[in-house]
């Protein structure tokens, strides 16, 4: 006999937050500024998950907008930072985030 | 015509201005006489205002020229005007009148100097500012003139700064003075801390509402600020050490116009003195005779000849104290004004004789000059029985004036008052007598080297040196009369000193220009005495036999060799008043500054440098924050969203 | 039943992937595990209605910005093998776990306290029009400005890309610190492959590591001068 689990959308929300913490913990881990980029990408993602759970929680389409942007900005700054990293690796083509502090105080 | 008055101070400013940029190119003597044209220019816009009221009537004489506002600043409203009133032209006639005379004085006194026009360009300042002091319808423009002279005194009397002690004289004149103005803007900030105002007309309205402490602690700061200016005791000590200027800047500024500013304002405040307590016009009556009589027998045994004229000064400005003390204003501005001619006339004579002896101003190394100055010599001689108070010329009168005054402030006090300003009426005419046969009577001396003897009286003298004398040497000094600028003004002041009593005769009340002049001023707040016809005329006989007594023993001193000399040291060196300073200041006054310096040093900078301390020792600590490692700033981050996350859901919870 | 097998493989697909990111060595690798919780997601999209955002996400996510960090990576040649067991930033590495399961836990126990329940107003939805117009109605109404907003700050992010990415002319940033620096880091980094030697792993490995990163280090230093 099969247990009828039901998906609720609290499962969504908790995945979301499960991925926002594996991409936090990656982002501080990781050297590779690319890397660290794509962390950021798995958070982005996971609240955008989050966000659509909470549209179709609160039947509102708002949340689905704000994807919309969220989706805009992550464009963005990837141009922006590849456009960053690239300046950055061409001059030292194997640096880490680690080796960029110029602001070190 | 009142409306003209801006022009009084703007023709010496413009001079100043134009002297300033194109001194030098006019050079000697195109500078003197443009300074001198300025203020004669000056003078007769003076003229002009002074017809103007003279045809007004006589409560509306006053007017108040606003040039622009200076500071709108909440309730205080402080404008750039200028007060036209009796008290103020009266001051500006002889201002710009014996400031004329000077400056064409000095074109040919300061012949030659490398300075030449550097001289006349302070000369215009100092009368522009003078002119601001006197012209001011407020306590602030007064001040500002007030600062303007003070500097100009510091400029001139360190005129020949290359000097040492030309220029430490200049100094401590400055800073003396600065005692003086810090009394002066308390009592501004005062008048307005109370009154709202620092106009004279609404002072003067608002005089009478002001609680006696106040107007009693206002008039006594002001007159801190005037015994500065005025060399008073306490701070008289800078005027004779003024006379290191150049001469003609000890006859304007240091006789007859600057130094008379103490007595002009204590005149213009009157209401305010008058509001105040009943004591405190006594202490500056007290104050005045005092000075005048320390400051008298002082210049018993001066040697130099300047620092005669130099004590003569402070005396006779003691008296000016004393008439504003007893309720004289009429009498103060009197003797203010025949003071000024006559003490110009001195000054400028002994000037000349100090250019004529190439630099000497020991009077023990002159005598006989009268054979070769003549003019020099009658013109002094002049000046001498003016102020010996010797009838019928001018200080006679206005010094009798004021003693009577003295007398009929009544009771025992003003019974001390005039015996003192009576006995110091006597050693006037004893050390002037004493100095008119020390130069111009008797064998000449000017090849006699100074006695050994009197060592340290001439080394008191001779530190003052006028730095004309450079290349002639003692050896050939060959006294000569002086050019026709320096003459002329010696005449015309000697005429005014001589027949200036006509502005004020005391004998009908038709005679009384000055006091009906004056009225509008001081009238409501001048003293009414009440003394007999008999009385007078005893006492002006009193004081002109004891001018005779006082010229007899100086001539028996001095002339006929009779009696020895009687100069002792203590005298010779005012009263050892400068040492007891000094010794105070060197003593615990810089243990005290070195107290306070400590203070300074270890507390109060000790504090900010702390805080400094405190904030670079935190940066850093904190500069390690800033690793530059952009994954350490995710952890900061990081954290920062724990805490807030577990903040609010705290929140929900608590 | 179905909506629990989809979920079930999509949020498995979405865990591997975001584990495969953070934990692959290669970047490359990690570029793909990334595809694969992107796929994840767009699935979970349509799971719950939104048709639209799901396809938005596979052509811009997927096919856009994952290709272009996959083009950066393979045209600079950077796809070098990130050594994952040493820590140059001591402590950095327990913290950042510490803090992203702080963040998990209180996430989680957010959503505990309201009992995973709606707690706000609810809105009406009418479910006979289609998500994209739903959408793009709301986009053009509600938020027209943040709309018109994005478009600036689209063409302020091509303009900084590509100032940014210009062969620099004349001056380059000068890192005054520069030496010192990886001085200071790769004393760390030794001292980090020490401890990470010392933790277990067999002598030799760990001295062949070294041996490995020395050989890199030279190798970066040669790219270096050739670059120069």
């Amino acid at each position: 006999m099969m247990v009828a689990l039901e998906v609720t959308p609290a499962w969504y929300l908790v995945l979301g937050a499960l991925i926002f913490s594996i991409g936090a913990y990656g982002l501080m881990v990781r050297r590779n500024p690319l890397v660290m980029f794509m962390c950021v990408e798995l958070m982005l993602n996971a609240v955008t998950l989050t966000f659509v759970t909470f549209s179709r929680m609160l039947r509102d389409t708002g949340g689905q907008s704000i994807v919309v942007f969220v989706l805009v900005v992550a464009a963005a700054e990837v141009v922006v930072g590849l456009a960053i990293i690239v300046a950055l690796l061409r001059k030292r083509p194997h640096a880490t985030a680690d080796d960029v502090a110029l602001l070190e105080g | 015509m009142t409306d003209v008055v801006w022009l009084i101070p703007a023709l010496p400013l413009a001079g100043f201005l134009v002297l300033l940029v194109a001194g030098r190119r006019l050079g000697e003597p195109g500078a003197g006489w443009l300074a001198t044209a300025a203020c004669g220019g000056s003078f007769l816009a003076t003229l002009v205002v002074y017809a103007g009221l003279l045809g007004e009537e006589e409560h509306s004489r006053s007017s108040v020229t606003t040039l622009f506002e200076w500071m709108p600043v909440g309730d205080l409203q402080v404008d750039v005007g200028f007060l036209a009133d009796p008290l103020s032209i009266a001051m500006a006639l002889f201002i710009t009148g014996v400031g004329t005379l000077i400056h064409l004085y000095s074109i040919g006194y300061m012949h030659g100097d490398a300075d030449f026009p550097k001289f006349f360009v302070y000369l215009n300042l100092f009368v522009f500012s003078m002119l601001l002091l006197v012209l001011g319808s407020n306590l602030l423009v007064t001040f500002v003139g007030w600062e303007g002279v003070g500097l100009c005194s510091y400029l001139l009397i360190s005129f020949w700064f290359t000097d040492e002690a030309n220029a430490s004289a200049g100094k401590k004149a400055f800073v003396t003075n600065r005692v003086g103005d810090w009394g002066f803007l308390l009592a501004i900030f005062l008048a307005f801390a109370t009154l709202g105002t620092v106009d004279y007309g609404e002072l003067a309205a608002g005089a009478g509402e002001l609680a006696g402490v106040t107007a009693t602690a206002i008039a006594l700061l002001l007159f801190l600020g005037a015994t500065g200016k005025s060399a008073q005791i306490p701070l008289y000590i800078w005027l004779p050490d003024a006379m290191a200027g150049p001469t003609p800047v000890s006859a304007l500024i240091h006789a007859a116009t600057m130094v008379t500013g103490g007595v002009f304002l204590m005149t213009r405040v009157n209401p305010i003195l008058a509001a105040g307590y009943d004591w405190a016009p006594d202490v500056i009556a007290w104050v005045g005779v005092v000075t005048a009589f320390v400051a008298a027998t002082i210049a018993v045994a001066q040697n130099d000849i300047k620092k005669v004229l130099a004590y003569s000064t402070i005396s006779q400005l003691g008296y000016m104290f004393l008439a504003v003390g007893v309720g004289a204003y009429v009498a103060a501005v009197f003797h203010m004004i025949t003071h000024a001619f006559f003490k110009a006339l001195l000054f400028l004579g002994s000037g000349s004789v100090i250019h004529g002896m190439g630099g000497e101003q020991d009077m023990r190394r002159m005598g006989g000059l009268r054979k070769v100055m003549p003019v020099t010599a009658a013109t002094f001689i002049v000046g001498w029985l003016a102020i010996a108070g010797v009838p019928p010329f001018s200080g006679f009168f206005s010094k009798d004036e004021i003693l009577l005054y003295a007398w009929g402030s009544g009771g025992a006090q003003g019974r001390a008052l005039w015996a003192i300003g009576l006995v110091t009426a006597l050693l006037t005419a004893y050390y002037m007598s004493r100095q008119v046969f020390m130069v111009f009577f008797g064998e000449p001396r000017w090849d006699e080297p100074v006695a050994a003897s009197a060592g340290a009286a001439a080394a008191d003298g001779g530190e003052a040196g006028d730095g004309t004398a450079g290349e002639a040497g003692h050896a050939e000094v060959r006294p000569h009369e002086s050019p026709w600028q320096m003459t002329v003004p010696l005449v015309v002041l000697a005429v005014l000193s001589a027949v200036g009593e006509v502005i004020n005769l005391p004998f009908t009340d038709d005679l009384h220009f000055l006091e009906r002049w004056l009225h509008p001023v001081v009238g409501a707040n001048e003293a009414h005495i009440d003394v007999a016809t008999g009385t007078k005329w005893a006492l002006a006989v009193g004081a002109a036999v004891l001018a005779l007594v006082g010229i007899l023993v100086a001539a028996a001193v001095y002339l006929r060799r009779r009696v020895r000399a009687v100069e002792p040291s203590v005298l010779a060196h005012a009263w050892y008043y400068d040492e007891a300073i000094t010794r105070f200041a060197g003593g615990p006054g810089t243990r005290f500054f070195e107290a306070v310096a400590w203070f300074d040093a270890h507390v109060v900078d000790g504090a900010v440098n702390g805080v400094a301390a405190l904030v670079r020792t935190g940066g850093r600590r904190l500069r390690a924050v800033q690793s530059g490692f952009v994954r350490s700033y995710a952890l900061g981050i990081s954290a920062g969203v724990v805490v807030l996350l577990g903040y609010f859901i705290a929140r929900l919870y608590v | 039943m179905v909506e629990l097998v989809v979920f079930a493989v999509a949020a498995a697909a979405c865990l591997v992937g975001a584990l495969g990111v953070v934990f692959s060595e290669n970047p490359v690798h990690a570029a793909l595990s990334l595809v694969g919780t992107l796929f994840g997601i767009a699935v979970l999209f349509v799971a719950q209605e939104a048709n639209f955002l799901a396809a938005v996400q596979v052509i811009v996510y997927a096919g856009a910005i994952v290709v272009l960090i996959l083009f950066v990576l393979m045209l600079l040649g950077v796809d070098r093998v990130e050594n994952l067991r040493v820590e140059p930033l001591v402590g950095q590495r327990a913290a950042a776990a510490v803090l992203s399961l702080g963040v998990l836990a209180l996430v989680v126990g957010a959503l505990a306290s309201t009992g995973y329940e709606v707690t706000g107003p609810v809105g009406e939805l009418d479910v006979t029009v289609a998500d994209v117009n739903r959408l793009g109605e709301s986009l053009f109404t509600d938020y027209l400005f943040a709309f018109e907003i994005t478009s600036v700050l689209l063409v302020i992010a091509v303009v900084g890309a590509i100032t940014l990415a210009r062969r620099p002319r004349g001056e380059e940033i000068v890192d005054p610190g520069q030496a010192e620096r990886e001085a200071q880091l790769a004393r760390r980094m030794a001292e980090a492959e020490a401890r990470a030697g010392g933790d277990g792993a067999g002598e030799g490995e760990g001295a062949e590591e070294a041996e490995g990163a020395e050989a890199g280090a030279a190798g970066e230093a040669a790219a270096e001068e050739v670059t120069r």
